[in-house]
């Protein structure tokens, strides 16, 4: 209840219990708010626990080195993920070979050198907006373009080009934001010496936003090792039992692209298959899988915010 | 009275200048920039005397829209800094600035002094160290930092932050120094340093500075100009505006009746 005017005007001291009443009143508040706030954070936190503790519960005996460096199997308990996570890695390479340099260098353009209209504007919108595209939909684009438009076939080249262009948004906005958070009075100290603007560019706002860009990289990384709808639209297997051929090669130049044509398969597709059998042997497999992933998931997300936070630490504004 | 022996290092002639959102920030401006001298800018907030100060510079042309009108004339090569056909780089070749925040670079203490220099394609590891130090020598903080040239830049205080930009300036040897409001983030010790370096900066160079600061104009300049309101009321020499102001305006501010 409001305090009369008449009350207001009187001193504090006068009224000292009515205002006493009056801030418990308003601190109540606090307590209920922060009590909704835990529970909302409690609900998604501990959901998802439950979910990682139950995998790594199921997945339990698979937890050996043997899993990692066994073929797929018909038999569930000498069954691994050797081709999978190979497969997984090396998607992963080309992934981040592609997206980076086109990504960073499409948020570098359109921050610094794009003139500023109505169609930069159309841009702008429409990058954010392919961030929130289906990743079926990169598989089908995938399966035209890659697959029977360029003839690249259902390979390693193919799965990393797609999950490239599925996070190529990520890394551009990401790109964005952090060259925007440089200062202005940074930019002008350095075209104020007589810098050009490419100057400014690989001087300056290139060096001070790696923290950002590269928080954003390895974001969009921990998408695609989970992303399992596109790359199986452009055809991955399901069963390997082998690994593409070495990157590296003990003759010059030491390093051979055969791999890139290869097939392949995945994680998630493996989890994916073996999820789908009727025998629970293989499901335990999968639980194992889907642990493994959440925790490379987590592993890149915590490098990203170790990179950030080192990287920063030398930049103050 | 303005002593006609001085020679003239810039002078901008009826210039007009226009933000992109149409606003006329200044109206006809006319004032010399003698050689070898201070020329202080003062008046109420939003007066226009930094968007002035930032056009000898050509420091709105990063920003898309902006309209000059008129000439900023150097001497003695009579160029018009704002003609189209002068590149705005050449002119910050020239003509170099220090901000109203200190703004080092998140890079070591000798490489943001030696960046005019690297930006200038100097290759020399020799010439650019005996630059550094000379700018640092230059801007009174060699002392303080010629055994930590490569701590980063943020460690320094805010007033040796500040005297870094003015080495940062210095050492790509420009003819005019501008100043936008340089004491304004700093404490009375640093703005009495600052000041002190500045007198000393005139023999080397032309210097244009905005200031807040009317005690700090009467310090440290030779020629005061009053603006009000994206024009020129009043400029003269220094002692003249502030004891016999010509104009009623220029006086009132001066008093502090306003502003």
């Amino acid at each position: 209840m409001a305090l009369p005017i008449s009350q207001t005007k009187a001193s504090v001291l006068e009224n000292l219990d009515a205002v006493r009443a009056m801030i418990r009143r308003h601190k109540r508040n606090d307590i209920v708010f922060a009590t909704i706030g835990l529970l909302a954070l409690m609900l998604g936190l501990l959901t998802l626990l439950t979910l990682f503790v139950n995998l790594v519960m199921d997945g339990y005996p698979r937890f050996n080195l043997q899993f990692l460096s066994d073929f797929p199997s018909r038999r569930a308990g000498s069954a691994g993920l050797l081709s999978a996570w190979v497969g997984s890695a090396l998607i992963m390479i080309v992934t981040f070979l592609t997206a980076v340099p086109v990504g960073v260098a499409a948020g570098l353009y359109l921050e610094e050198y794009a003139p500023k209209n109505w169609f930069s504007d159309l841009i702008e919108i429409n990058v954010s907006n392919l961030a929130g595209v289906p990743s079926i939909i990169y598989g089908l684009l995938a399966l035209g373009l890659f697959v029977y438009g360029l003839d690249l076939g259902q390979s390693i080249l193919t799965a990393g080009l797609t999950l490239g262009l599925l996070i190529l948004p990520i890394v551009i906005v990401s790109t964005r934001e952090a060259i925007r958070s440089i200062p202005v009075a940074i930019r002008e100290a350095a075209y104020a010496v007589g810098a050009t603007k490419w100057q400014v560019v690989s001087d300056h706002v290139v060096k001070y936003s790696q923290g950002g860009i590269l928080t954003g990289v390895i974001i969009g990384m921990s998408r695609a090792i989970g992303e399992t709808a596109p790359i199986i639209t452009i055809g991955a297997l399901t069963f390997i039992a082998f690994l593409p051929p070495s990157p590296i090669s003990d003759v010059a130049p030491y390093l051979n692209f055969e791999w890139l044509s290869s097939s392949f398969t995945v994680l998630p597709i493996q989890m994916f298959n073996w999820l789908s059998r009727p025998d629970h042997a293989f499901h335990i497999n999968a639980a194992a899988t889907g642990a493994i992933i959440i925790v490379v998931t987590l592993l890149m997300n915590g490098t990203a915010i170790y990179l950030r936070y080192k990287i920063r630490k030398n930049i103050k504004w | 009275m303005v002593n006609t022996s001085t020679p003239l290092k810039a002078e901008s002639k009826d210039l007009n200048f226009y933000y992109a959102n149409g606003h006329q920030a200044l109206k006809s401006v006319s004032m010399p920039l003698y050689e070898n001298k201070i020329t202080a800018l003062i008046g109420p907030s939003g007066c226009g005397k930094s968007t002035f100060l930032r056009c000898f510079n050509r420091m709105h042309d990063l920003y898309p829209g902006n309209k000059y009108e008129g000439q900023i004339v150097m001497h003695p090569d009579n160029t018009n800094v704002l003609a189209a056909g002068v590149d705005p780089i050449e002119v910050r070749m020239r003509i170099s600035m220090v901000f109203q925040k200190p703004n080092p670079f998140p890079k070591t203490i000798f490489e943001n002094v030696a960046y005019g220099l690297r930006v200038r394609d100097e290759k020399n590891k020799r010439v650019v160290a005996d630059k550094v130090e000379e700018a640092l020598k230059g801007a009174a903080l060699w002392n303080e930092v010629k055994d930590r040239l490569n701590d980063l830049a943020f460690n320094l205080s805010g007033g040796q932050q500040q005297r870094l930009c003015i080495a940062r300036a210095l050492a790509t040897d420009p003819e005019i120094m501008l100043f936008d409001e340089p004491t304004s983030a700093l404490d009375p010790i640093a703005t009495a340093n600052i000041e002190e370096l500045m007198s000393e900066l005139k023999n080397k160079l032309t210097i244009l500075v905005v200031t807040h600061n009317m005690q700090q104009a009467a310090r440290v300049s030779d020629f005061t100009a009053y603006m009000y309101l994206g024009e020129m009321i009043e400029y003269g020499d220094t002692d003249v505006i502030f004891t016999r102001p010509t104009r009623k305006e220029t006086e009132d501010y001066i008093t502090g009746k306003f502003g």
